[in-house]
C-alpha cells in the first residue's frame, strides 16, 4: 500500500496540499484532536441552534398559563406505544394527567397517567410567528392536535407555564447577552489594549493601573450597585442592553490584558519590524500583520470569557437585580427555584441550572481545546 | 568609488527606569560612531554579542532613533539625505534603496501570509505595481533566490530555514535595492546552507550592483565574504580595516583576540595557541574608564586606564584603530603560520 502511494501520486501533489494548509486549516487539525473539545463544540453549537430557533422549537408560548395545570410534572416524550398484545408501534405522543389529593398537604397533585395517550403531532401547524423575528411561519416542531389537552414535557411552572418553552427562550436571552457582552468587550478591549499595547508609554501604565483598579473590586456587589441603579420603568429590551454593558464593563478588562499582551509579544516580532522597514503605515501593520497572527487567541480568550458572562448574568438575575420578570432567562427561570418547598414539590424547576452546568462545562473545554490548537508552542 | 552612505558621531543609549523610586540609569550602546560604506563594497561589522552591532545596524536602517549624530545616505553623486533626520513619511521612498535581511528566519516572515504576498507587500506598500507586472516581478525575484513558481502559494511553515532565509532575501531585493543590510543573515542556518545563502549574497550583488553591510561574529563568514571589517566592542568602533590586512595583521588587540577564537580545523597547527581570553565584557552600563577594552587587554599599561584612544590611520595605510599601541604591538593575524605545512618528518 505505502510503495503503490508512493509511485502512484505525482511529485505536483504535496504541493497542492501544502497549499492549501493556511494557518486555520492547521489549528482546526490540532483542534480535532481534542476530543472533548469536539464535542463541546458541537453541544454549544446545538444551544446556540436552539436559541436562534426558539420560536419554533418552543411549543408553547413562553408566556401562556395555564391555570389548571400549575406545577404538573413531566410528561416525557414517548416515541413508541406498546399495545395490550406486547406488540409496538411508532406513536409519538404523551401521557395526560389525573388529579389525586395529597392528604397530608391537603392539596391536588398530578400524577402522569399511562393510560391516557395524547398524540404529539411533528411539524404541527400553529399560530402565525415570526422565526428570529423575521422569518414569517406557521408551523412548530411539536404540538398536540387537540388545543385544550396538556402537553407539559419537562413539566409546568407555579402558573402553568410550559418549562420547556421557557427554557428555550430563556436559552436565547441567556447564550445571546453572553455573546453580546463579549462582543463588546472585545470591542473594547481590542481598542484599548491594543493601543496600550502598541504604542506602550504613559498610556499602557494609565490603562493597566485602571484595569487593575477595575479588577480588584468585588464584582457582585459592584454589578449589584449599577443595576439598581437602573430606572425601573425601562422597557425590557432597554434592561437587556443595560445589563449587557453592565457585565462588559469588567469583561473588557480581561480582553484587553490579553490583547495587550499579543502587541507587545508582536512589537518586537522580525516580521513586525520588517513590515515596518517596508514603510508600511500604523494600520496597515496592525491590520494585515499582527490582528491575524493573534486572531485565534483573541477568540479563544473570548470563548472563555463567554461563560463568566452567562454566569454573571444568571447570577444577578437569580437575585432579582438583572433581568425582571416578563423576560425569560436562565436566571429568572432560577428564581422560581429559590424556595425549597418549590424544589421538594417540582424539582424539575432545576433544569435552567442542569443548562446552565452543561453550556459552561462545554464553553470551558471547547475555549480551552481552541486555545491549544491556537498555541503553536503550547504542544 | 563612491560613498553610499556615511555614520558620522552616531551615538545611541538607552535610559533604564529603575522602577518606580530608583534612579534612572544610562546604557550607552552605541559610542561616536563612524563609518562610511562605499558603493559596491561589502562591509563587515563583526564584534561579540552586546558590542552594538545589531543596535548599529538597526539606527543606520533607522529602525530605532540615534540619539546623537547623523546618518547619511547618497543615492548619487553630489545627492545627500540625511536620514536620521526625517519623519516616517519623508523616509518611506528612501526605504526602497535600504532593505534588511534578518537573523531568524522563522521570525521574520509572517506565518500568516503566503509566501507570494510576503514578497509582494513591499511592492504593494510602495504602489510600484500591480495585477500581471507585479506578479511577474515576484514570482521572477523568487526564481532567483532558488525558489519555484509552485511554492509561492505555501506558508512559512512549509519550507526549511534556508529556504525561509532565501524568501527573506527575496524580499529584500524585490524592491531593487542600493544597500542590503544584512544582520547576522547566516547565523541561524547550518554550515552547508550557510555556504549556500552566502554564495547567493555574492551572486545578487554582482547581478543587482548590491552594497551590503555584514553584520556577523563568525570571522569565517567575514572572511569569505567582506571586503572591508569594522570591529566593534563595546559600543565603539575599535577596528576598521580591509579584510586582507585586518586578517594579515590586526592591529587592535581585541581584534587579534577574536581571531585568536577562530576554530583551525587543522589539529597539527592547533597546538602552540594561547587560549587565553581574560575576563567577561563589562557591563554596558558601567564601562571602564580610559580605553574600552583594558580590562581584558594582554598589553594594557597604565596609560590605556587613562586615555581614551581615538579610532586614527596606522602609519598611513587603509588600517584605521583605536589603540595607542597600534604601530609598536607586533599582534599575530589568522595567516600567520602560512599554508598547512605537510609533514616531512614523520
Amino acid at each position: 500500500m505505502a510503495v503503490e502511494t508512493m509511485t502512484d501520486i505525482p511529485v505536483a501533489a504535496p504541493t497542492t496540499r501544502a497549499r492549501r494548509e493556511s494557518q486555520t486549516a492547521l489549528m482546526w487539525r490540532r483542534f480535532k484532536r481534542h476530543k472533548l473539545a469536539l464535542v463541546s463544540l458541537w453541544i454549544v453549537a446545538l444551544f446556540y441552534l436552539v436559541a436562534i430557533l426558539a420560536e419554533f422549537l418552543a411549543p408553547h408560548d413562553p408566556g401562556a398559563y395555564s391555570a389548571r395545570y400549575t406545577y404538573a410534572p413531566p410528561q416525557g416524550l414517548q416515541l413508541f406505544s406498546t399495545d395490550e398484545n406486547g406488540g409496538w408501534r411508532f406513536f409519538p405522543h404523551v401521557n395526560g394527567y389525573s388529579t389525586e389529593v395529597d392528604r397530608q398537604a391537603m392539596r391536588r397533585i398530578f400524577v402522569v397517567d399511562p393510560e391516557i395517550e395524547i398524540p404529539v403531532q411533528f411539524f404541527a401547524p400553529s399560530d402565525p410567528y415570526l422565526l428570529a423575528g423575521f422569518i414569517p411561519m406557521s408551523v412548530k416542531l411539536m404540538g398536540v392536535s387537540e388545543a385544550r389537552a396538556p402537553f407539559y414535557i419537562l413539566g409546568a411552572d407555579r402558573l402553568g407555564r410550559d418549562l420547556l418553552s421557557r427554557l428555550i427562550h430563556g436559552t436565547r436571552i441567556s447564550l445571546s447577552i453572553g455573546l453580546a457582552g463579549v462582543t463588546l468587550s472585545l470591542f473594547f478591549g481590542i481598542i484599548i489594549g491594543g493601543f496600550a499595547g502598541y504604542y506602550g508609554g504613559w498610556f499602557d501604565s494609565a490603562v493597566m493601573r485602571v484595569i487593575e483598579f477595575i479588577r480588584s473590586m468585588p464584582t457582585i456587589p459592584l454589578w449589584l450597585g449599577l443595576a439598581a441603579a437602573m430606572p425601573k420603568d425601562w422597557t425590557a429590551l432597554q434592561t437587556y442592553f443595560a445589563i449587557t454593558i453592565i457585565l462588559s464593563l469588567i469583561g473588557w478588562t480581561e480582553l484587553a490584558r490579553v490583547v495587550r499582551g499579543r502587541f507587545l509579544s508582536l512589537r518586537t516580532e522580525d516580521f513586525v519590524t520588517a513590515a515596518q522597514l517596508d514603510g508600511a503605515s500604523d494600520w496597515r501593520i496592525i491590520t494585515r500583520h499582527m490582528v491575524p497572527s493573534f486572531m485565534s487567541h483573541i477568540i479563544a480568550a473570548a470563548t472563555l470569557a463567554i461563560p463568566g458572562m452567562i454566569l454573571a448574568e444568571t447570577a444577578l438575575s437569580f437575585l432579582g437585580l438583572g433581568l425582571q420578570a416578563p423576560i425569560v432567562s436562565w436566571g429568572t427561570l432560577l428564581q422560581d427555584a429559590q424556595n425549597i418547598r418549590t424544589l421538594a414539590s417540582a424539582p424539575w424547576l432545576l433544569a435552567p441550572g442542569v443548562c446552565v452546568v452543561i453550556i459552561i462545562l462545554s464553553m470551558n473545554f471547547f475555549g480551552d481545546g481552541l486555545r491549544d490548537a491556537a498555541d503553536p508552542h503550547g504542544r | 568609488m563612491s560613498t553610499l552612505l556615511s555614520v558620522e558621531n552616531l551615538s545611541k543609549h538607552y535610559t533604564l527606569s529603575g522602577g518606580l523610586f530608583g534612579a534612572e540609569r544610562r546604557l550607552d550602546a552605541l559610542t561616536d560612531i563612524n563609518l562610511t560604506v562605499e558603493a559596491g563594497e561589502t562591509l563587515a561589522i563583526v564584534g561579540e554579542s552586546g558590542c552594538g552591532k545589531t543596535t548599529l545596524g538597526r539606527c543606520i536602517i533607522q529602525a530605532q532613533p540615534a540619539s546623537a549624530g547623523k546618518v547619511v545616505y547618497r543615492p548619487k553623486a553630489g545627492g545627500e539625505v540625511e536620514l536620521s533626520a526625517l519623519n516616517k513619511r519623508q523616509i518611506k521612498p528612501w526605504r526602497q534603496d535600504i532593505r534588511m535581511i534578518f537573523q531568524d528566519p522563522m521570525s521574520s516572515l509572517n506565518p500568516n501570509m503566503r509566501v507570494f504576498d510576503i514578497v509582494a507587500e513591499p511592492l504593494r506598500i510602495h504602489k510600484i505595481c500591480k495585477g500581471r507586472e507585479l506578479e511577474d516581478r515576484v514570482i521572477g525575484t523568487l526564481a532567483k533566490v532558488g525558489i519555484p513558481a509552485e511554492a509561492v502559494g505555501r506558508y512559512p511553515h512549509a519550507f526549511s530555514g534556508g529556504q525561509r532565509q532565501r524568501i527573506g532575501i527575496a524580499r529584500a531585493l524585490v524592491l531593487d535595492p542600493k544597500l542590503v543590510i544584512a544582520d547576522e543573515a547566516v547565523s541561524a542556518l547550518d554550515v552547508s546552507i550557510q555556504a549556500q545563502v552566502l554564495n547567493l549574497l555574492e551572486d545578487l550583488k554582482s547581478e543587482f550592483g548590491l552594497t551590503y553591510i555584514f553584520i556577523s561574529h563568525d570571522l569565517g563568514v567575514v572572511n569569505y565574504i567582506a571586503d572591508r571589517v569594522v570591529v566593534m566592542y563595546l559600543g565603539h568602533v575599535v577596528e576598521n580595516a580591509p579584510t586582507e590586512m585586518l586578517f594579515e595583521r590586526p592591529r587592535h588587540p581585541y581584534t587579534e583576540l577574536l581571531l585568536e577564537a577562530l576554530p583551525i580545523a587543522d589539529p597539527l597547527r592547533r597546538k602552540g595557541r594561547k587560549a587565553e581570553v581574560r575576563g567577561e565584557i563589562p557591563y554596558l552600563g558601567n564601562r571602564p574608564q580610559g580605553c574600552p577594552f583594558h580590562t581584558r587587554c594582554r598589553y594594557a599599561q597604565d596609560v590605556c586606564r587613562a586615555e581614551k584612544p581615538a579610532l586614527r590611520r596606522v602609519n598611513g595605510t587603509a588600517q584605521e584603530a583605536a589603540c595607542l599601541f597600534a604601530e609598536e604591538l607586533e599582534l599575530k593575524g589568522a595567516y600567520e603560520d602560512g599554508p598547512v605545512k605537510v609533514l616531512h618528518e614523520a
